[in-house]
């Protein structure tokens, strides 16, 4: 009896010591990468990177088969950070960032039909039946996602106005 | 300060050729009220001012014209008496030549005045009081950066500043409004200054004044004489000794940290022009409508110091100042270090307008830019310590993060680093892009921020809608088994009844 309870604690704790020490020496390093790069895009799920929504982008640019560029609405801030949070080299002077857009309702297109205001991921479209509809500027993301659910086409895509709190002093040429 | 500097002088900074004789020299002018003055809503740092006028209405000199807006803003006043004609967007005096809001004013040529509150003896007030005084009266600080006076004011009296420091520096070349206004107003000024000191609570006030204006110092010492509190320090002739930072170094001999405040060593820095725009405001209810200007430059007729009001376009004061003798190479709004190139004359004064200078070919002296050559003057020159060569490099390559390693956030943008270079790099420039663009990639990250938030609002809201319709179908379902229920165990009893 005595034997076959001290055969078995010794078994047990070399068996437990030999697989803490392979917990410890086979340990696979797994970085939630993929969690935090979720955490830095827009997580509007536009959809405009091609990928079922922002975790679906996620998962794409950890394996690494979607280039940090991915996001549109992100810009080229969130481009750099991909990049670095992914140690990619990336040449931002190459990317042609033609600044962010937001859509604009037409007034006089606008029917009040309110399909657009359903498809907006960040409830930023105000409108009701019959109404003309608006967009609120500080919600808006830029996703286009209004757009194609336009009947009459008031919903566009506009640049942003440069203002005088906005603008940023040109960089100058290189020697 | 450090030991070196106590026995070897002075290693930061440039000394360029002022240029400021003989334009301040000459007898201060007053210019007379434009036909027409553009307003800006936007003078000071902070929030645009709110119109608080409306298109037609009638206005006398000092009427309030627009509210401010949010913490940091300031009033603005009717520079005469007129009717408002429009509000609309005009050209900014601002290097990019982007529109901004003004308030567009007719002069009815009278000038008048309205109704002005003073105040025979501002030492019986409140300091909140004078504070508020000064807010109402839309007083910016004169120097170059606009920032709110009465703000500033308040801010130091709850942080107990033990020492005012007037700027009375004018490091800038060309400039000497602040001399001439030392020179002709000095009581003015000194009475602001104790105004000021009643305001914050500090002890006592040291006016630095830069050792090439000794009749500014000596109007100063006279005018001084009978308030210990108050003392003229004069400081050597050096760029940037203006700068608020250096000035508290060589006055004080305290440093104020990187990323802190002069609050944060017991200062407050004003402007010398801030001092006379209180007297003004407290004594006569004056709120700050004009300003003295330096209008100077190889192409300006009569270079010298004049009043202008504010809104006259830059281009009215250059044709009072004697016209134009020839074709200005550039046209710059401040001094010509720190200050903006204006896109073309027809913009407006502002409060923060020291000087508008028409300057030629041999005073803008463009050269073509060559590599750097790592000689490391600009490192030598720059006053903060900072490494520009270093800087500049990784904002050359899109680098923000690395130039803000090196001190991008520390560079007070004084242009000495781009003045000493033997390639001619234009490095303030880089620094002033990568500030504007961390400015805009900081406001991305706060509305992508926002916008996530709303994302996940959205969703929660679609998920309680789906969960609400889903229970209200469930209880109309109980409802209508209930009903269902009812009935039929009320139908049995009809039925019992009928067979009784």
């Amino acid at each position: 009896m005595l034997a076959a309870i001290l055969s078995l604690t010794i078994l047990g704790a070399l068996l437990g010591l030999a697989l803490g020490i392979a917990s410890r020496l086979l340990h696979v390093e797994t970085p939630p990468v993929q969690a935090e790069l979720e955490a830095m895009l827009p997580g509007t799920n536009c959809g405009q990177c091609g990928f079922p929504g922002c975790s679906g982008a996620a998962a794409a640019l950890a394996e690494g088969s979607a280039p940090p560029t991915c996001c549109p609405p992100g810009g080229k801030a969130l481009a750099a950070a991909i990049a670095e949070k992914l140690g990619l080299s990336l040449d931002l002077s190459s990317l042609t960032d033609e600044g962010p857009k937001l859509a604009t309702i037409a007034e006089d297109l606008c029917i009040g039909c309110c399909r657009c205001l359903k498809s907006c991921p960040t409830d930023a479209i105000l409108g009701a039946p019959k109404q003309i509809h608006n967009i609120l500027k500080e919600a808006c993301t830029g996703c286009a996602a209004c757009v194609d659910h336009c009947p009459t086409e008031a919903v566009v895509m506009q640049p942003v106005p440069v203002t005088l709190q906005h603008w940023v002093m040109p960089k100058p040429l290189a020697a | 300060m450090g030991l070196m500097e106590k026995f070897f002088g002075l290693s930061w900074g440039i000394h360029p050729e002022d240029h400021k004789r003989p334009a301040a020299d000459a007898a201060t002018r007053t210019m007379p009220v434009p036909e027409r003055l553009f307003v800006s809503l936007s003078q000071h740092i902070g929030a645009p001012a709110r119109p608080a006028v409306l298109v037609g209405q009638q206005v006398k000199k000092g009427d309030k014209l627009a509210d401010p807006q949010g913490a940091v803003s300031a009033a603005i006043h009717a520079p005469t008496s007129g009717t408002v004609t429009a509000i609309g967007e005009i050209p900014a005096p601002h290097p990019s030549g982007l529109p901004v809001l003004a308030i567009t004013l007719e002069s009815d040529g009278k000038d008048e005045w309205a109704e002005l509150q003073g105040c025979p003896d501002p030492f019986a007030l409140e300091p909140a009081e004078i504070s508020r005084r000064v807010a109402a009266a839309g007083v910016v600080g004169l120097g170059g950066a606009t920032f709110p006076a009465a703000l500033k004011l308040s801010l130091s009296q709850k942080s107990r500043v033990s020492t005012l420091i007037m700027n009375g520096g004018e490091c800038e070349p060309y400039l000497s409004c602040d001399d001439r206004l030392m020179r002709d107003e000095a009581a003015a000024i000194v009475d602001g200054i104790r105004l000021m000191l009643h305001a914050t609570g500090a002890s006592e006030a040291l006016v630095g004044i830069e050792d090439n204006k000794p009749e500014a110092i000596a109007a100063m010492s006279e005018a001084a004489r009978p308030y210990a509190e108050v003392r003229i320090r004069p400081v050597p002739a050096r760029y940037p000794m203006g700068s608020e930072k250096q000035l508290i170094l060589v006055l004080t001999g305290q440093e104020v940290p990187a990323d802190g405040r002069p609050g944060d060593v017991g200062v407050v820095v004003h402007n010398v022009g801030t001092a006379r725009a209180v007297h003004e405001a407290i004594r006569h209810g004056r709120p700050l409508v004009s300003r003295l200007v330096t209008v100077n430059g190889a192409c300006v007729g009569q270079p010298g110091n004049i009043f202008v009001p504010v809104g006259a376009l830059v281009e009215e004061v250059l044709a009072f100042a004697g016209g134009l003798k020839k074709t200005p190479e550039r046209l710059i709004m401040g001094g010509p270090m720190m200050g903006m190139s204006l896109p073309h004359a027809r913009v407006p004064v502002v409060k923060g307008t020291s000087g508008i200078l028409a300057l030629d070919a041999a005073q803008v002296a463009d050269r073509a830019q060559e590599p750097c050559i790592r000689c490391a003057s600009c490192v030598r020159a720059c006053p903060i310590g900072l490494l520009p060569l270093e800087m500049a490099r990784h904002i050359q390559v899109g680098d923000l993060k690395g130039a803000v390693g090196v001190g991008l956030k520390d560079c007070i943008a004084c242009g000495c680093c781009a003045y000493v270079c033997p390639s001619h790099i234009p490095l303030v420039q880089y620094f002033a892009h990568a500030k504007g663009e961390m400015a805009a990639q900081e406001r991305a990250r706060l509305r992508a921020e926002a916008t996530r938030k709303l994302a996940q609002a959205r969703s929660e809201r679609l998920e309680r809608e789906a969960r609400e319709k889903a229970e209200l179908a469930a209880r109309r379902k109980a409802e209508r088994a209930a009903a269902a229920a009812a009935a039929a165990s009320a139908s049995p009893a009809v039925t019992e009844g009928a067979q009784a």
